[in-house]
């Protein structure tokens, strides 16, 4: 139990955040109408994305320094939960900008440099799936893993924000400061990033634990 | 015998590899006769387009050029050839020699292929000394990040396949960096950020030489 406090916490919070999500009072911006409410769902997810293909990242370049394979189980799981969470929230995304940007995929740059970035982590899990040596397996994919995490932050985080866009804290837009969200947005916001980041953590464990019993006769301690 | 500093070992594999490339010609102008027949082809489909679609063409030919040459710098070595050099030289001017080879090779059939383009597709080109600066350029970070994705296919089983898997969604920022940057070419007026995308494109040219540096000798240990 005393371990487990988080995932606790976790489960609250979602609960908080989607009974929340769809009771608060959120400001009606002209046809907009109820559509803000989809920022509850949408931001978590890259969060969420963000922290988990960080601690893949993080988890290859420790494999590189000490060729431990439980190094390289963390950081395919982180990966792939990652992919999902991103996955899920270029969906959420999709959904917004039918009804309000009006197009399924529209020429917005950030919703085309996380296309791309998902493309790339897409293809590291192509790419473990074409080794049978393991040990080559982790070798490879952690160097190829670095190649993407490189190119992750500049592409999603550096890039849109340097150029025009539909997204909220591009050149021409604001972002989420204090200043310009309005309060009951916020009160709903912050517990979900952090209700949805531990929730993808939960999933990575999950997977994590499971991919090591899969792997136990090779992996000891 | 001393050991030799790195400059000169590194001229030395280069060397061995711009020798080993004429000798076995066949690739050399095979890759001639790819570039030649694939611009024919967009000749006999749509005749001469128009300024953009050109660009266009121009990149998706670069990048299909580029897969194909590159991709045999790895695979050309057996692993018995491999171990050799491992034992010679530190990887890290392996693959710095293999970068500079790539980057020299590919210079040539950037040229080649603009060439190709003008003499087949027309010439819509308003500054053609702009743009074969901006091709030279392309050409460079194109053969640096295959370089290192080759390195990496050539420890996979399936190569050929795995270099456009991993390869394409890596290319597209900097192929559409490279569509942006030249299309400034086409018209005379001057095009509003254009020095932060070169500044953008150097960036990530540092990026990759860095990282190939750091994580080739990681990915040579066996």
């Amino acid at each position: 139990m005393a371990k487990n406090w988080w995932k606790i916490l976790s489960v609250l919070l979602l609960l908080y955040v989607i009974i929340g999500g769809f009771m608060v009072p959120v400001p009606v911006i002209g046809n907009n109408q109820q559509a803000a409410r989809s920022i509850f769902f949408h931001l978590p997810m890259w969060m969420a994305m963000y922290t988990l293909l960080t601690i893949s990242v993080v988890n290859s370049v420790w494999y590189l320094a000490t060729n431990d394979l439980r190094r390289d189980v963390r950081a395919s799981s982180a990966a792939s939960v990652g992919v999902l969470f991103g996955v899920m929230g270029f969906l959420t995304g999709m959904l917004w900008a039918t009804y309000t940007w009006g197009g399924t995929i529209v020429n917005d740059p950030k919703q085309m440099t996380t296309a791309i970035a998902l493309a790339i982590y897409m293809a590291y899990l192509v790419l473990r799936m074409s080794f049978t040596d393991i040990d080559k397996r982790a070798r490879v994919s952690a160097i190829y893993n670095v190649f993407a995490f490189a190119l992750l932050i500049p592409l999603t985080y550096i890039i849109p924000r340097t150029v025009d866009s539909l997204h909220p804290g591009s050149a021409s837009s604001p972002g989420f400061s204090d200043k310009d969200t309005a309060g009951t947005i916020k009160m709903v916001l912050w517990p979900a990033f952090l209700g949805f980041t531990l929730l993808g953590i939960w999933i990575y464990t999950l997977r994590n634990r499971y991919k090591r019993l899969a792997l136990k006769n090779i992996i000891h301690g | 015998m001393p050991v030799k500093s790195p400059i000169s070992q590194i001229y030395a594999l280069v060397r061995k590899d711009l020798l080993l490339e004429w000798r076995q010609r066949h690739a050399l102008f095979g890759i001639l006769l790819y570039v030649f027949s694939t611009v024919f082809v967009i000749n006999l489909m749509v005749r001469e387009p128009e300024e953009r679609m050109w660009n266009a063409m121009f990149w998706v030919v670069q990048l299909f050029v580029c897969v194909n040459a590159v991709a045999k710098s790895f695979l050309q070595e057996s692993r018995g050839r491999l171990l050799y050099f491992y034992s010679l030289v530190h990887p890290r001017y392996f693959i710095a020699a293999k970068l500079i080879y790539n980057v020299l090779l590919m210079m040539l059939f950037s040229s080649v292929t603009l060439v190709c383009c003008i003499l087949f597709l027309g010439n819509p080109l308003l500054k053609p000394w702009y743009f074969l600066g901006v091709v030279l350029l392309g050409g460079v970070s194109l053969s640096l990040l295959f370089t290192m994705l080759a390195a990496i296919a050539a420890q996979a089983s399936q190569n050929a396949a795995l270099m456009a898997i991993m390869g394409f969604p890596l290319i597209m920022p900097i192929l559409i960096l490279l569509n942006n940057i030249s299309q400034s070419a086409f018209s005379p007026v001057v095009q509003p950020g254009l020095g932060g995308m070169f500044i953008m494109l150097a960036g990530m040219d540092v990026l990759i030489i860095a990282l190939a540096l750091i994580l080739f000798p990681f990915l040579w240990k066996e």
